[in-house]
C-alpha cells in the first residue's frame, strides 16, 4: 500500500526525462483520452440521474409523508355540517401542524386535466377535501380514523401510504440504478484503458526490452507508461466532464409540472461533484496501466 | 566477477549448453569464439541474467542470479555494460539519450557530470553524431555507441556479443582498441566473436584468453577446461 501511495506521488510529480523513454503519441494514447472524455461525459450524467433520483426519492418520502387528506363523501345538505365536524376533531387533534378546506377552485384545478377548464365543479356531487400537514411528532391515524368514524361518518381519512411507499421505492431504486451506471462507467474506462494500454505495450515491447537490458527496474518501465495513459485519461475525462456539466446547465429549465419528471442536473454543492470524475479516471488509468505493464513486464527476465 | 559452475542451459528439449565453468577474474580480457549457432549469445545472456542456467549456477559479483529478484537482476544489469549484437537503441531518442539511459534509469544519473558525457561520446568517435538518430548511423557508429552507452555507468565488466559482427575491418580495429583502453583502466572484458582476424590482432596489444565453444562445451585454446 504504501509503494502504491509513492507511486501514486510520483505520478503526480511527474519526470519529464524518463517519459521521454516512451515513444511520442500513438493512436492508443489518443484512444485512451477519447474513450475517458466519452465515458466521463456519460458518468455526469449518470450522476446527475442517481443524484435527480435521489432528490426525488427524498421529496416523495419526506413532503407526501407529513401530507394527508380527509375526503367527506356527503348528501350536500349534511356537507357542511360534516365539514366542520371533521374541522372541529382536527383542531384538537395533537399532532397536526395544520388543516384546511379545499376551495371549490382548487378542486377543480385538481379535476381539470381529466376533465377539462370548463366543466361546472359545483354541479357535480364531488367530495369536500382538507388538507391535512402534520407536524413533526406526527399524528396517530388510527385513533384519527376512529374520532372520524364517530364524529363524521361521512369523512374518509387517506394519508397516502398506499401509494406514496412504492413511489419512494421506485425513486430509490432510480437512484441506485444511477449509482450502479456509475460503477459500470468506471468499469468500462478501465476495460478500455486496460486494452489501449496493453496494445500500446506490446506495440513498445522492444522499447521495455532495451530499458529492461539496461538496468531498468521494473517500478521505473511500468511508471513511464502509467504515467503517459493516466495523465491522457485525466486530460480525455476533463473534457468529457465539462462538455457534460455544460450540457446539464444548458438544459431548459422545467419549472412547474415538468420539474417532476424533467429535472435532471445538479443543485448547489452537487455541481462540484462531478469534478470527482477526472480524478477517479486518472486513478482508473494508473490501476489499469500498472497492472497491464507489470503483467507485460513478467514476460521478460 | 562472474563464475559459470557446471551450467547447462536448455530450450525446446535440446541443450545448447552443458557442463560449462568459468571464472572471469577481476580486470580479465577474454574472447569467446565458436562457430555460428554454437552458443555465444546463450552464454553472454546468462552472464547478465536475461536468460537463467537450467542446471548448475552462476554467480555475478558473489550472488547466484537464480536467487535474484527482479530488481536485483536490473541492479545487477547496472554494473555490467553490454554491447548487443543488434545494438538494442530506442529509435526515438537521440544518440546522446540513448547513450545516457543506464544514468536514467539508475540513480547514477542525478550525480553524472554532463562534461564526462560530451568526453565519453568523442572518445568513441560520435562528437558529431550526437544528436543523430540511431536509424541514421553507419554500422560501425552504431556499435561505438552501444559502447558509450555500455560503459557510461563505469562499470566494472563489459560484455560485447560480436560487436563487430557487421562491421569494415578498420573500423573493428577501432572498436578493438576502444575495449582493449577500457581493459587496460581496470575493466573485465569478455568479447564474443567468431572473427579470429580481430583476435590475432588483440593477442599482439592485450593479454587476453581465448574461449571456445564448441559442441555444447566450453574449452580454453581448444583444450577442455
Amino acid at each position: 500500500m504504501k509503494a502504491f501511495w509513492e507511486n501514486f506521488v510520483g505520478l503526480l510529480r511527474g519526470d519529464a526525462s524518463s517519459d521521454r523513454v516512451v515513444p511520442p503519441s500513438g493512436f492508443t494514447f489518443n484512444l485512451t483520452a477519447f474513450s475517458a472524455g466519452i465515458m466521463a461525459f456519460l458518468a455526469v450524467f449518470a450522476m446527475a440521474f442517481s443524484l435527480a433520483s435521489g432528490r426525488l426519492a427524498d421529496r416523495w418520502g419526506n413532503e407526501l409523508a407529513r401530507s394527508s387528506t380527509i375526503r367527506i363523501s356527503a348528501p350536500a345538505d349534511q356537507m357542511a355540517a360534516q365539514t366542520k365536524a371533521v374541522m372541529d376533531v382536527l383542531a384538537t387533534t395533537s399532532g397536526i401542524a395544520f388543516a384546511r378546506e379545499l376551495t371549490a377552485e382548487e378542486q377543480q384545478s385538481l379535476l381539470e386535466p381529466f376533465f377539462g377548464p370548463d366543466v361546472p365543479v359545483g354541479d357535480l356531487p364531488i367530495p369536500q377535501l382538507i388538507d391535512v400537514i402534520e407536524d413533526d411528532t406526527g399524528f396517530d391515524a388510527t385513533g384519527l380514523r376512529q374520532r372520524l368514524a364517530a364524529e363524521a361518518p361521512a369523512a374518509v381519512l387517506d394519508d397516502h401510504t398506499r401509494w406514496r411507499r412504492p413511489l419512494v421505492r421506485a425513486a430509490s431504486r432510480l437512484r441506485s440504478l444511477g449509482m450502479l451506471s456509475f460503477v459500470l462507467i468506471g468499469a468500462a474506462l478501465a476495460a478500455m484503458v486496460t486494452l489501449a494500454a496493453t496494445a500500446a505495450l506490446s506495440a513498445n515491447f522492444q522499447v521495455i526490452k532495451v530499458l529492461r537490458l539496461v538496468g531498468a527496474r521494473d517500478v521505473f518501465i511500468a511508471g513511464a507508461f502509467v504515467r503517459r495513459f493516466s495523465l491522457r485519461a485525466v486530460m480525455g475525462a476533463f473534457a468529457g466532464t465539462f462538455v457534460g456539466m455544460g450540457v446539464l446547465a444548458l438544459m431548459p429549465s422545467t419549472q412547474g409540472a415538468g420539474e417532476f419528471l424533467t429535472n435532471l442536473g445538479f443543485v448547489g454543492a452537487e455541481w462540484l461533484w462531478p469534478l470527482l470524475i477526472p480524478v477517479l479516471s486518472g486513478a482508473v488509468g494508473y490501476v489499469a496501466t500498472r497492472m497491464a505493464a507489470l503483467r507485460m513486464l513478467r514476460r521478460l527476465h | 566477477m562472474i563464475e559459470l559452475e557446471n551450467v547447462a542451459y536448455s530450450y525446446g528439449g535440446g541443450e545448447l549448453l552443458s557442463n560449462v565453468s568459468l571464472k572471469l577474474a577481476a580486470g580479465s580480457f577474454h574472447f569467446l569464439t565458436g562457430p555460428s549457432g554454437a552458443g555465444k549469445t546463450t552464454f553472454m545472456k546468462l552472464c547478465y541474467g536475461e536468460l537463467v542456467a537450467t542446471a548448475g549456477n552462476v554467480r555475478v559479483f558473489g550472488k547466484d542470479t537464480r536467487e535474484m529478484d527482479r530488481d536485483h537482476v536490473a541492479d545487477m544489469r547496472q554494473n555490467i555494460g553490454v554491447v548487443h549484437q543488434d545494438c538494442q537503441f530506442l529509435d526515438h531518442l537521440s544518440v546522446t539519450e540513448n547513450v545516457t539511459l543506464p544514468l536514467l534509469v539508475s540513480e547514477k544519473g542525478s550525480t553524472y557530470n554532463p562534461q564526462d558525457l560530451v568526453s565519453l561520446i568523442n572518445w568513441v568517435g560520435l562528437g558529431k553524431r550526437a544528436n543523430a538518430s540511431p536509424a541514421e548511423l553507419s554500422g560501425g557508429e552504431r556499435q561505438r555507441a552501444a559502447l558509450a552507452r555500455a560503459v557510461v555507468t563505469s562499470p566494472e565488466i563489459v560484455l560485447a556479443d560480436e560487436p563487430t559482427g557487421n562491421i569494415d575491418w578498420e573500423m573493428s580495429q577501432r572498436l578493438l582498441s576502444l575495449l582493449i583502453e577500457l581493459n587496460k583502466s581496470g575493466k573485465t572484458i569478455l568479447v564474443a566473436t567468431h572473427d579470429l582476424n580481430l583476435i590475432r590482432a588483440a593477442k599482439s596489444q592485450v593479454q587476453a584468453r581465448v574461449l571456445r565453444i564448441a559442441n555444447r562445451r566450453l574449452q580454453l585454446a581448444g583444450a577442455e577446461l
